[in-house]
């Protein structure tokens, strides 16, 4: 099954804290979870239960969270990423949002990255489908990549 | 296909909502709830105008491809969901099939309000013959029945999730080419709402398959995989015949067909399996995908834009009670 093996490339959450450029939240199904395994890059999961302790970035970070289809505003973030974004300082350390949805969901397809985007200030940097195409894969990896040149540069310059 | 392999549910059990195996359950249960709806809270009746302006072959188009969507979501609603029901491994997912069954049968009856609002009893008698008689459309019915008649729990959640998440496109792709050209709005707002619920249903579906799959060898988990993509195919080259059968007569049997391959590629994804349409073949139209979902275009993929009206964020404070608990 790939979401076993899914879990060991990513790995497990051992400590609260996370350095991570890129944090996400995937429910039971795995299908935003995959997506970031295909992606390969260094990224922290936020924890499946809000129960559980969230995470606190240390650095800047580009979020990435589905949408499952509600049909309103409210409840469209999950619940465990509210949780972590309630923390200020991850809220401050926040720089772009990619959502994941289905555009079988019509007016709401991911909506909660467009709110999350709205609440924080940053661009909803782009959206895909279920756990995505190869072609998604390829255009996020460039497109983060150029994104966090792009904003180093700016710092600099300022 | 033999009837009497058809089971109930060995043991019942009186349902216990307070203790919960699989949060996925009690997530989907409530997300179909709140999207409960029914086809007379829609103003169908604000389209007989519209519909007066197609031309007979249009109307004639239009009603045999709804017969048809009338089929699949009778089928998936009397046997469909309901066969799935004895497999299911928590009384969570019990119950969610019957809310399932219960919501295609109310698709099922939705194609109904449109022909009476819309047209004769005599039109409507003969597009219900024409579904009948016409092989492709009695094929793929037979194919997906066969599979839920059979005694395989996995290959009938196969089977169920390519009927919910691929199946239907060939037929929902024409109310959402009238609604970017302005016509039977109505109609396709109703439509969206079928979609939106068959987007849950082979959600969950294709999740519970993927449950289904823990724990079994490899060697089964590699014949499940073969028998997903050999099925997909036999369904698609008979939905490629289908799809030139009804859409040959307006010439939109090519920009269908981008339609279904996209919607394949979903479907594999809901069942956990990469998509195999490559993108040259899924390139959907635009004004269909609009139509679909308005943030669905390339103007809402910042990486392929410049990127230079980009600010560095700023956080804004953020009170708890922003966020919507």
């Amino acid at each position: 099954m790939s979401a076993i093996t899914a879990e060991a490339a990513v790995g497990r959450i051992v400590s609260r804290k996370t350095s991570s450029p890129l944090i996400y939240f995937s429910s039971a199904s795995d299908n935003t979870h995959r997506f970031v395994v295909k992606l390969g890059v260094d990224a922290a999961r936020i924890p499946l239960y809000t129960y559980e302790d969230t995470l606190l970035a240390q650095e800047p970070f580009v979020l990435l969270l589905p949408t499952y289809g509600g049909e309103t505003r409210r409840g469209a973030v999950p619940k465990q990423v509210i949780k972590f974004l309630n923390i200020p300082e991850n809220r401050q350390l926040i720089r772009g949002v990619i959502g994941a949805g289905n555009t079988n969901f019509g007016t709401t397809y991911c909506l909660a990255g467009d709110i999350v985007a709205e609440k924080c200030n940053v661009q909803h940097l782009y959206r895909f489908e279920l756990m995505g195409t190869s072609e998604d894969v390829d255009r996020v990896r460039e497109g983060l990549e150029e994104f966090w040149t792009r904003l180093s540069q700016n710092t600099t310059q300022q | 296909m033999t009837p009497e392999k058809l089971k109930l549910a060995s043991h019942v059990k009186a349902i216990n909502w307070n203790r919960i195996e699989d949060e996925k359950d009690v997530e989907v249960w409530n997300r179909l709830c709140n999207n409960f709806w029914l086809p007379e809270k829609v103003p169908l009746s604000n389209d007989i105008q519209s519909w007066a302006t197609l031309t007979p072959d249009e109307q004639l188009l239009t009603m045999r491809v709804f017969t048809g969507l009338t089929l699949l979501d009778t089928l998936q609603g009397t046997v469909g969901a309901v066969s799935l029901i004895p497999d299911a491994i928590t009384p969570h997912e019990e119950a969610v099939y019957t809310n399932i069954a219960f919501m295609e049968s109310v698709h099922a009856k939705s194609y109904s309000s449109i022909f009476s609002t819309l047209c004769s009893t005599k039109e409507i008698d003969e597009a219900f013959r024409w579904s009948v008689e016409n092989v492709n459309l009695q094929k793929k019915a037979q194919i997906i029945e066969g599979y839920y008649y059979g005694d395989d729990p996995l290959k009938r959640k196969i089977a169920s999730t390519l009927l919910e998440s691929f199946l239907f496109y060939s037929g929902f792709y024409l109310p959402m080419y009238w609604s970017s050209r302005a016509k039977l709005t109505n109609t396709a707002d109703l439509i969206r709402l079928i979609i939106r619920d068959e987007a849950v249903h082979g959600y969950y579906i294709g999740y519970k398959y993927q449950k289904g799959l823990e724990g079994l060898s490899d060697e089964r988990k590699a014949e499940l995989k073969e028998y997903t993509f050999e099925l997909l195919f036999e369904l698609y080259e008979n939905e490629v015949q289908y799809t030139h059968d009804l859409y040959d007569s307006v010439g939109l049997a090519e920009d269908v067909k981008k339609f279904l391959h996209y919607n394949a590629n979903k479907a594999l994804m809901n069942l956990g399996y990469e998509a195999m349409f490559p993108a040259a073949v899924t390139d959907v139209n635009p004004a269909i995908l609009s139509a679909l979902s308005p943030n669905a275009d390339e103007n809402h993929d910042f990486f392929s834009g410049s990127g230079s009206s980009y600010v560095i964020g700023k956080a804004v404070n953020t009170e708890d009670d922003d966020w919507d608990f």
